[in-house]
């Protein structure tokens, strides 16, 4: 439901990383996203389409590079990838207990790169 | 043909908002005013649990609410007849507050004049859970109808909060809530959480969550001036 300020930042930055390397036309963007985030692919492609009209990102193809949810047990410090639905339910990867677990990575958003001419 | 290039961007996608967060928490740190983010979904008794502890806390504190709402003032004024100053923020369709925006409910109320600041975020599990505000902070509640598997949709808002409110609890006995499983899955995915298990309708539980925040508000203080 938020995809649509976040892809204006999108189009903030890529424009302004085509200024600084002159760029005429962008032709993909890699997005990198924790897994924990809720955004949907679909619409941030179709938010993207539709802000970037008649700028130097029009037609260009943001790919979304899903980053692990990563675990840590404050036990035994095992650190362990883990999918959203089972988060919940999460017992630790090595000493298979599930009360000193804390989330370490998943949560991010950032823009890794993209093509351009 | 001009040749494709890979340009490096590396970077964050929420930095902006992120800079605007730290600002205005620094400047909260500066008046003492201790601003608390308060997130649910529609229902589950924001503004009625503003109702029960503002009073609750009138003679210890000056407080004031920032209401933010997708197009209605229905919330503020509820909450200005206890004669509590609130201002309404219409976030336009926005689905949730982002940390310019609080500074501009912030700014509009007066904050500095303000011991504590309630700002009740767009009634939402999902997108509130992604933005920081700035708040000092993140309050959530959970009320019993929803359901005791919520921390296994909304595992990115349940991880975010340093505190957890349980709603409702006289309803409890029409349903099969299990409180002791929804704390195992809470703190599965944030161990230090407080979770507080009431009832705005009837009063029960309300003095452990004000007993806390009374507490968080002096270690807040404390924390200023050492």
């Amino acid at each position: 439901m938020h995809e649509l300020p976040v892809t204006e930042k999108i189009l903030d930055i890529v424009l302004k990383h085509a200024r600084l390397n002159h760029v005429s036309e962008i032709r993909s963007i890699t997005l990198h996203v924790g897994g924990l985030s809720d955004l949907e692919d679909e619409w941030i492609q179709h938010y993207f389409d539709y802000l970037s009209k008649d700028t130097q990102a029009s037609g260009a193809r943001l790919i979304i590079e899903r980053l692990p949810i990563v675990m840590k047990c404050g036990l035994c410090d095992e650190r362990f990838a883990i999918e959203k639905s089972e988060i919940g339910e999460a017992r630790c990867a090595g000493c298979g207990k599930g009360d000193r677990l804390s989330i370490i990575s998943g949560k991010e958003y950032y823009i890794k790169e993209m093509e351009a001419v | 043909m001009e040749k494709v290039r890979l340009i490096e961007v590396k970077e964050n996608i929420l930095s902006d908002n992120d800079a605007v967060a730290a600002d205005l928490r620094r400047t909260l740190f500066a008046s003492e005013t201790y601003v608390i983010n308060l997130m649910a979904s529609p229902g589950a008794g924001k503004t009625s649990l503003l109702l029960q502890t503002l009073p609750r806390l009138s003679d210890l504190f000056s407080m004031g609410v920032v209401e933010a709402d997708i197009d209605s003032a229905v919330d503020a004024e509820k909450i200005m007849k206890t004669g509590v100053k609130s201002v309404q923020l219409r976030t336009g369709g926005f689905c949730h507050l982002d940390a310019s925006m609080v500074k501009k409910g912030l700014d509009a109320i007066g904050y500095e004049k303000f011991d504590i600041v309630f700002i009740e975020n767009v009634g939402n599990l999902v997108c509130p859970a992604e933005f920081d505000t700035g708040a000092i902070a993140d309050v959530m509640i959970l009320s019993v109808p929803e359901g005791d598997d919520k921390p296994l949709k909304y595992p990115l808002m349940f991880s975010k909060c340093s505190v957890l409110i349980v709603n409702k609890t006289d309803m409890a006995v029409l349903s099969d809530f299990d409180i002791k499983k929804l704390e195992k899955r809470v703190r599965r995915l944030n161990p230090g959480i407080k979770i507080f298990p009431l009832s705005c309708r009837t009063g029960e539980g309300l003095g452990s969550w004000t007993g806390w925040l009374e507490g968080a508000v002096a270690e807040f203080r404390k924390g200023i001036s050492t």
